[in-house]
């Protein structure tokens, strides 16, 4: 072999400074910086196994500030001045002294020549690095150098997890390194069948496809029984586990889902609970607000571009106010006369949205509107095995919040009282002085403005076209139809039951299939509970 | 009982509507053929396509009409019947391209070789005979909406549920036959037809046949639906439209009576289909989107509901302003159809024709010797508006109020 010897005398050299220097590893470092220096300064003028002398030995220092000079050296940045013989680091950028990394004067480039390396070296820096930033101080920097041990397994790793391990006291940094470790032996042809055997539960501890498909590679012909029989359990366990993330992230999409439909379908609901009225132009009320808020960050961005974070903030109320102002409008200019005909308000509120879509298209253009996503709301975080994206996270949240100050709305203020009373019986709140044609306008206008709330929210993650509301209208009714207009709870649970539903059909059924099985079975479900799951008790007669 | 009926169904305004339908069935194919282009009279072929078209549309609108205007059931989904008779009578005209389309293939259409299929699938069997495919054509609108009523009517889900549930339903089409291993040529739908009966598609004299053949069918969708409106059955369907509860209580089977309705107007909406295919050339899933069928609830508005002419006039004037309109101001025409939405349930809940009957009753009003104290024309219009939705008339005095969803 090669390269065991050198990894020998790294390990020599190691547990040498282990055993002779039982302090600190960050205290030692201050001491060898001239050591360093001269090691560093010897470079220019070594063969190809004199420098890799000097890099087991650079190694041996333990001092982590070496980490970028080995890494320049790797990558072909270091250089030496053949003048002077100092020796550099030179990125596209910047020039700047190996060990202190204070900047140096350019010089010209005719004067450097790179101190050159092979493959063979290459790969012992590489190695180098990963022992040095097994050992660094930072718990990051060392779980980042096992993954990466992990990753390419390599037995020469070996020595090195075991002494990292030896002194390693951060849980989490053990763990990695053990799962390194196992890898690594899991892989490695000569490793016992001991050893192997309980290499296995270590690997199978750390989830997801990489330890599966470790487990499968270490499967062949060869394969003893007892570490075939360990390695199979432990697969079969694995899926199992991972079946249960796929579910759990099913669930999450699913929550995803309802929750923009909760979103989109609330205002609807409670227009439709209270007055009776099917809102058809209800998504175009969502498509406003997504324009309202492409207007307000486009506003932003050509005269404060700094407050961009803010777009969404400063957008939120001024949706609500423009969609809740047109819905007044609306009611009070058209629904109100066609009180008592629900069909006909269908038939004039369709008309309305065309008006609406089509004048959205002549002021912004048919095409998609750019909307852009803050800071906080771009990019994604790891749960465990999920990857949730941090819009949709916000807007779970989102839709909650609107469903919670909808209910404190209802419940705790005097138009939420009126608007129940006139809900349960218009004629007897009337007959008590409540001026039933100002709810009406109120309801109206609330549904709408948390329409706008929706469209906002929805910018975040749909196109904003003038077709936008089109897209959400007919599922919004669902969620209306099949959670009932008893109460808001029926439109929460029916949103996330239509949701969750609609994503665990569609690994099984596809995204098209899956829809249309959920709306037959709502055309189904609506012949079993004709007013849907929370319907108002009572003893309303219909005609 | 059966000359009953057909004298009853002939009577009134019934038998000019037929005979002026014959008329032109006759008359317009004549004019094309016979008068030689050039001449005052000759109408030329496109009009004579475009025109078949609109008697189509009459014909679906008819259909919505029978079930909205005379039993109060506003399906939102009609153009699924329409749509489904069009595929039967498209899968007939695939099938007689034979070995002429692009692929050469003689039993398998140009898309299913390109997608690859070996076979023909099993509901594609039969469809190269005509009185097989025009069976379908019948048959599966009306087994749908037969399936769709009996659970909808039986669990008695009225008002906008049902409306919004028949969206559901033709929405769900529209998914369903967007998606390319349906069977039904995916979102490309069916096109490219060659023949019918044996006579090239293109042809004029086809072309007139078409024309003469919708003409005649409206001309019978007319007969039969005035046949049923001016029946006993009808009277229950309008009883069923006005006061739902009260006819249940009187010992009507409501479902029923909902359900015969609702089967027949989707049979006449099967068959608009099946002639509107050929005279356009294509059929795609487009025609199961909802916004098509809602575009037909405001033909039916537009010429008034529960007329039998109301709905054939509705159908062609907006389909002429919509042939001009998206011709020479595409941008204003989805302004004009959604004020045509909102002027037609705001100003004109009984349409055109009831314009004309209020105007006529006006002028006999006008013109009667003594005013009486509460005889306004418009408030009996509004009465019988209330009615039709099942109020009580007792609140025709009051002012319209909102009534809470059920």
């Amino acid at each position: 072999m090669f390269r065991a010897p050198f990894a020998f005398r790294l390990l020599a050299a190691a547990l040498c400074l282990l055993a002779g220097v039982f302090a600190p590893i960050a205290v030692s470092a201050q001491d060898n910086t001239s050591q360093i220096r001269e090691l560093i300064a010897a470079m220019p003028d070594a063969s190809l196994r004199e420098l890799e002398e000097i890099v087991s030995s650079l190694a041996a220092t333990g001092n982590t500030d070496v980490v970028p000079v080995l890494e320049a050296l790797g990558e072909g940045d270091l250089y030496f001045n053949e003048e002077t013989g100092d020796v550099v680091i030179v990125t596209r950028n910047r020039m700047y002294d190996p060990v202190t990394e204070e900047e140096i004067a350019p010089v010209g480039e005719t004067d450097l020549s790179r101190i050159r390396v092979n493959n063979g070296l290459r790969r012992d820096i590489d190695a180098t690095i990963g022992g040095m930033t097994l050992m660094a101080d930072d718990p990051q920097t060392r779980i980042s150098a096992a993954r990466t041990m992990g990753a390419s397994p390599d037995e020469e790793n070996i020595p090195l997890l075991d002494e990292a391990l030896a002194a390693e006291t951060d849980p989490a940094v053990r763990t990695a390194m053990e799962n390194a470790r196992a890898v690594t032996i899991l892989g490695m042809p000569d490793a016992t069948l001991e050893q192997k055997r309980q290499a296995v539960p270590i690997v199978s501890r750390t989830s997801g496809g990489a330890a599966i498909v470790t487990l499968r590679s270490a499967l062949n012909e060869d394969t003893p029984e007892e570490l075939r029989a360990d390695i199979e359990s432990a697969i079969a366990g694995l899926e199992q586990e991972r079946a249960f993330w796929q579910a759990a992230q099913n669930v999450w999409f699913g929550l995803s889902l309802g929750s923009v439909l909760l979103l989109a379908a609330i205002g609807l609901a409670i227009t439709f609970g209270v007055m009776g009225v099917i809102n058809m132009a209800h998504g175009e009320m969502v498509m406003l607000g997504a324009y309202t808020t492409y207007v307000v960050q486009e506003t932003i961005r050509q005269n404060s571009p700094e407050l961009f974070d803010y777009s969404l903030a400063i957008a939120l109320p001024l949706a609500f106010l423009v969609t809740a102002l047109i819905g007044v409008a609306i009611e009070r200019g058209i629904i109100r006369w066609l009180y008592g005909r629900a069909l006909e308000t269908l038939l004039a509120t369709w008309g309305l949205s065309l008006i609406l879509q089509q004048t959205v298209r002549s002021i912004f253009g048919p095409t998609n509107r750019q909307v852009g996503n803050p800071s906080w709301m771009s990019g994604s975080f790891d749960f465990y095995g999920l990857s949730i994206t941090y819009s949709r996270m916000w807007i779970v949240v989102f839709a909650i919040v609107v469903f919670a100050a909808l209910l404190v709305v209802l419940n705790r203020t005097s138009l939420g009282l009126q608007m129940r009373a006139v809900t349960q019986n218009r004629r007897m709140a009337s007959a008590m002085g409540i001026r039933t044609p100002f709810v009406d306008a109120m309801t109206f206008g609330l549904g709408s403005g948390i329409a706008g709330l929706a469209g906002v929210a929805l910018s975040q993650i749909d196109n904003v076209s003038p077709n936008l509301g089109q897209g959400y209208i007919i599922d919004s009714f669902m969620v209306v139809v099949f959670g009932g207009v008893g109460n808001l709870w029926g439109t929460l649970v029916g949103a996330l039951t239509l949701g969750i539903a609609n994503k665990f059909l569609e690994p099984y059924a596809g995204a098209v299939l899956g829809k249309i099985l959920i709306l037959v079975f709502i055309i189904l479900f609506i012949q079993r509970r004709p007013r849907g799951l929370f319907a108002l008790k009572g003893r309303a007669v219909d005609a | 009982m059966i000359t009953q009926a057909l004298f009853r169904a002939l009577d009134k305004k019934a038998i000019w509507v037929v005979a002026i339908l014959l008329v032109i069935a006759l008359a317009v194919p004549a004019a094309n053929l016979l008068i030689p282009p050039g001449s005052p009279g000759h109408v030329p072929n496109y009009l004579v396509t475009l025109f078949g078209k609109y008697l189509t549309y009459a014909m679906l609108a008819l259909a919505l009409d029978l079930v909205w205007g005379y039993c109060g059931i506003l399906s939102l989904g009609h153009g699924a019947f329409f749509a489904l008779g069009g595929y039967a009578m498209g899968m007939y005209l695939m099938r007689q391209i034979g070995d002429r389309g692009v692929y050469g293939d003689p039993v398998l259409p140009d898309f299913m070789v390109f997608l690859n299929y070996s076979e023909l699938p099993w509901f594609w069997q039969g469809m190269d005979q005509f009185w097989f495919a025009m069976l379908m054509v019948v048959l599966v609108p009306g087994l749908l909406a037969f399936v769709f009523g009996w659970f909808a009517f039986r669990s008695r889900v009225t008002g906008v549920y049902l409306s919004i549930i028949t969206q559901a339903m033709t929405y769900a089409l529209l998914l369903a036959f967007f998606r390319n291993d349906m069977g039904f040529g995916g979102n490309n739908g069916l096109t490219d037809f060659k023949d019918i009966l044996g006579q090239p598609i293109t042809a004029t004299t086809t072309r007139a046949s078409l024309f003469a053949a919708t003409a005649i069918a409206l001309a019978l969708s007319v007969f039969i639906c005035s046949m049923i409106v001016n029946s006993k059955l009808g009277k229950v369907m309008i009883a069923v439209r006005d006061a739902e509860s009260r006819a249940r209580f009187l010992g009507y089977r409501v479902e029923y009576v909902k359900l015969f309705a609702f089967v027949v107007s989707a049979v006449i909406a099967g068959i608009a289909g099946a002639l509107y295919v050929p005279q356009v050339g294509i059929i795609n899933p487009g025609e199961f989107a909802p916004a098509n069928s809602i575009e037909v609830v405001i033909w039916t508005a537009v010429g008034g509901r529960g007329t039998i002419i109301g709905p054939i006039i509705g159908a062609i004037i907006v389909n002429m302003g919509k042939s001009y309109f998206t011709g020479a101001l595409p941008e204003l025409w989805l302004f004009a159809l959604g004020g045509l939405f909102v002027f037609v349930t705001l100003f004109l809940p009984k349409g055109i024709v009831g314009l004309i009957g209020q105007w006529r009753g006006y002028s006999e009003w006008r013109n009667r010797p003594a005013p009486p104290s509460d005889g306004a024309p418009s408030g009996e219009a509004h009465a019988s508006d209330l009615a039709e939705r099942g109020e009580n008339t007792k609140t025709v005095t009051r002012a319209p109020q909102p009534k809470p969803a059920e």
